[in-house]
């Protein structure tokens, strides 16, 4: 009988639970699996920072080794979101070192952080191993110099897409010798200048080191140096690749690649000689992962020439200059690829005919084993995005851009509700799903009627009426995340299923036709969530119309009641 | 409206809009609508004020249309495309569960629907008419849904050194710098046929090709010069030295202007609108006329495949 367990027992069942959905399931099971469960939990995951605090993270989990947090939501990527939002990690930081947490590893996504965040995180735990920050802003290379002082035992440094002052410092010289533990160092967002003396000797004491992603400001000669040590680097990222093909220097290069056999990941290429680009032919071939979305240097021939060698690669990312043509190519050459993004170069230009249905329809014939999908481009039909869920079943994500937001199938001028209609039947695994183009209310009945595993869904000028965004809210049962801008959707349908919102993780809607009256009565309703309305205009002086509507509107389920740290812009109803 | 028989009217039919087949185009709806299990009813019950709220499957047999399914009049897609807020005929492409009967529920439901067409006028989306085709879209807050760090990438701004931001909001800590989304010039490289030296033209700075045309032939023209007085020509006088250049657009000249576009293939120069010409091209060059296949006002525009590389 379950009374008569040993903990000790239940302990070691549950260090095999590692998804922390499981082991929200097991620990609601009875109070004695929820103690156990609590006390073993090393990782925690936190999707919205404001949904807990950190002393009652801390209360609950004391034993909590790594901490992911996120904190804007998503749409603040597209500059939504005005700054000072908020999502600053120091009060974490602040309780974890109060608590006398022993913090290894901390990933934060879309939070703010500050020098003195950095600085304090450094100093306070002495077994700190991993900084992986995603999409953040506030820190200097202080900050930095700060973790590379303190941080003994740093294994990684891991700074993806961040916006980063430079401070001209010598961060990276502040490694002191006695570190040879790092794994993993990427600073390609860093803008300005490095002591390349003291990363060649940093890389080659780290004997571990087994992704390098350098900035666009580690000239070629030291990417030479630099791969010379580092043989067994299994992911690199070179931003600077523009060599003289005549030269010595690149000569090395060709040589000491040929060497680095054990890359598997590629990516950087932001200023780049396209005649450089044979030295890297002979890792091609055991490339599962390239990433050249930040390469615009590269032209369509030579995309094609590159990615002809690349038959073992799952992960893909590209600008759409590579065409239908070449992604025809892929389609040929990449038959294991799993993921595709494709991003758009040239926003500027009317009529430049960049990807097209015909690009994804062969991608979707020729590599069955694409599960994830990011596409941007010209125009879409119906026709191929029902080709594309019958080949192609097992997406579990999906997000398709018109680079015009509201463009209809370019065949038969309907709107493309059939086509995602298509999607969402056939991939009954889909748990992220973005649509674009013309949407009547018809896209989301379809959405609401098959869409069974969909937990985030990103609406923009779409659908009729509030029916559409009851459809959704009515149908997917597992929805966390819904993000919806410039559609018709107002007080009727945000009101209809109040209860609904507290089992997902946020709602998002700007420019829709939501009022301040119809928000007022949902936070009303309910407590547990925080209703915020986010104000740019100085029109709001006095407590405005209800039936004014409501230009952004963010709400998302909390334990802890309205937040503290609400800019004036920010109204927390 | 067009029947539909069906064998099963027992149970409402699943939504069938993948076809069996594999070709996109052109199959009729009937062979395609068995393809799925009939695995679950179906629970929706959101109605309109009438109630039951069922829809009936719209295949005639005499099915032209591009989907296997759905029925496209001209009427409706002409109703359409004129007002994609505005959906009269729904009808007409909703292939759905196929109870029998009427269509009314849909038009009921039709009606809520027309009566809260969404002006999209605050967010500045223009075009919501018909050619939605290729119309500049114009400039949405935030729209295509990409991150600062990506914007600009195809004019080869080094965008990572100077942070680009879409919102001009000074940052009080931290004065970043910003990128302006139209960059003012578009520098590239143009060589000449016989010239080793090649030169570089800022596209943006000229707003016709007769304008390119002749900054070409200024830049090149003392270029030639010089070469064939060094040769032992003997026929040009310093006076005459320099002979002009023309005839670069339309094959009429002693030399021809091409370009190479994003997609890495050489195109003559002229055929498109000089902006669509102006974000595509990547290089230039001036080529012998009587190396190209005879570009006579019978040939038709297009696109040169010639073997040599462009140095």
């Amino acid at each position: 009988m379950i009374n008569y367990f040993p903990e000790e027992v239940l302990w070691h069942v549950f260090s095999f639970l590692t998804s922390h959905p499981d082991r929200n399931a097991a620990s609601l099971v009875c109070k004695s699996w929820y103690n156990v469960e609590r006390f073993s939990r090393g990782k925690v995951f936190i999707g919205n920072c404001y949904a807990i605090s950190p002393e009652r993270m801390i209360s609950r989990f004391p034993r909590v080794r790594s901490l992911t947090l996120k904190g804007k939501p998503h749409f603040a990527d597209f500059n939504l979101i005005p700054q000072d939002w908020g999502g600053n990690v120091y009060p974490w930081i602040v309780a974890m070192a109060k608590g006398s947490t022993n913090l290894e590893e901390l990933r934060l996504k879309r939070m703010v952080v500050s020098d003195e965040s950095l600085e304090l995180l450094a100093k306070s735990f002495p077994n700190f191993k991993s900084l992986v920050l995603v999409s953040c802003e506030g820190f200097t290379t202080d900050g930095l110099a700060a973790i590379a002082s303190n941080c003994r035992f740093l294994r990684e440094l891991d700074l993806q897409e961040n916006e980063v002052e430079d401070r001209r410092g010598q961060w990276l010289s502040c490694f002191p010798d006695s570190c040879t533990s790092l794994s993993s160092l990427n600073f390609a967002c860093l803008k300005g200048e490095v002591n390349v003396a003291a990363l060649e000797r940093l890389v080659a004491r780290c004997r571990n080191l087994k992704s390098l992603r350098l900035n666009h400001a580690v000239p070629p000669d030291a990417l030479q140096k630099i791969l010379a040590q580092a043989p067994q680097l299994v992911d690199l990222g070179a931003d600077s690749f523009v060599h003289d093909p005549e030269s010595e220097t690149y000569n090395k290069l060709k040589n000491v690649m040929q060497k680095c056999s054990s890359i598997r990941s590629l990516s950087g290429f932001l200023d780049v000689n396209a005649r450089c680009l044979p030295s890297i032919y002979p890792i091609c071939i055991n490339l599962t992962s390239l990433n050249l979305s930040y390469a615009p240097g590269i032209y369509s021939k030579e995309l094609v020439k590159l990615i002809h060698k690349c038959k073992k690669l799952q992960r893909l990312w590209i600008l759409d200059t590579i065409g239908d043509k070449g992604l025809g190519v892929v389609a040929s050459t990449c038959k294991e690829l799993q993921e595709l993004r494709v991003f758009p170069s040239d926003l500027h230009v009317v009529g430049n005919v960049a990807v097209t249905e015909e690009g994804l329809v062969a991608i979707s014939a020729g590599c069955p084993n694409l599960n994830s999908l990011l596409y941007f481009c010209q125009q879409m039909t119906n026709a191929a995005l029902i080709t594309v869920a019958k080949n192609c079943p097992n997406f579990i994500r999906f997000r398709l851009c018109t680079l015009n937001p509201t463009i209809p199938d370019a065949v038969t001028m309907q709107p493309l509700d059939e086509g995602f209609g298509a999607i969402v039947q056939s991939c009954k695994g889909l748990k992220r799903l973005s649509v674009s183009g013309l949407l009547t209310d018809q896209v989301f009945l379809y959405i609401g009627m098959y869409a069974e595993q969909l937990e985030m869904l990103s609406i923009a000028f779409a659908g009729d009426s509030d029916k559409g965004m009851l459809y959704v809210l009515n149908g997917c049962k597992k929805l966390k995340k819904l993000e919806i801008r410039d559609s018709p959707f107002g007080n009727m349908a945000l009101l209809a299923d109040t209860g609904k919102y507290e089992t997902m993780r946020s709602l998002w809607m700007s420019s829709c036709g939501v009022t301040f009256g119809g928000c007022k009565t949902l936070a009303e309703k309910m407590p547990r969530l925080n209703v915020e309305i986010i104000n740019e205009g100085d029109e709001m002086e006095g407590r405005p119309d209800d039936r004014q509507k409501v230009e952004k509107m963010y709400l998302y389920r909390t334990l802890v009641g309205p937040r503290k740290d609400a800019p004036d812009f920010v109204w927390t109803l | 409206m067009e029947g539909y028989s069906r064998k099963d009217m027992g149970c409402p039919q699943l939504l069938d809009l993948i076809p069996k087949e594999r070709e996109w185009l052109v199959k009729s709806a009937q062979e395609t609508n068995h393809g799925l299990p009939e695995e679950k009813k179906l629970e929706l019950r959101l109605g309109p004020p009438g109630g039951d709220w069922t829809i009936k499957q719209v295949n005639g047999p005499k099915n032209e249309s591009l989907l296997p399914f759905g029925h496209f009049t001209k009427a409706a897609a002409a109703a359409a495309a004129t007002t994609p807020w505005q959906h009269q005929t729904k009808a007409s492409f909703f292939p759905l569960m196929g109870k029998e009967s009427s269509q009314t529920c849909r038009t009921v439901e039709l009606q809520g629907a027309e009566k809260k067409v969404f002006s999209p006028a605050n967010t500045a989306v223009p075009n919501s008419s018909s050619a939605q085709k290729r119309t500049a879209p114009a400039p949405v807050v935030g729209w295509p849904p990409i991150r600062s760090f990506r914007k600009n990438l195809a004019n080869g701004n080094s965008f990572k050194l100077s942070s680009g931001s879409q919102n001009v909001v000074p940052n009080k800590d931290f004065g970043k710098k910003h990128i302006e989304n139209c960059p003012k010039s578009k520098f590239v490289k143009i060589n000449m046929d016989g010239v080793p030296i090649g030169r570089k033209v800022d596209l943006k700075a000229y707003k016709s090709y007769e304008k390119l045309s002749s900054a070409v032939d200024e830049l090149f023209r003392g270029l030639i010069a010089a070469q064939s007085d060094s040769s032992t020509n003997g026929i040009k006088n310093e006076v005459e030295g320099e002979k002009l250049i023309s005839g670069l657009l339309d094959g009429s000249g002693e030399y021809t202007l091409v370009y190479e576009d994003n997609e890495g293939d050489r195109m003559l120069v002229g055929d498109v609108p000089w902006d669509m010409f102006v974000s595509t091209a990547k290089r230039l060059r001036v080529l012998k006329s009587s190396e190209l296949p005879t570009l006579s006002c019978g040939s038709k525009p297009g696109k040169l495949s010639l073997d040599h590389s462009m140095k």
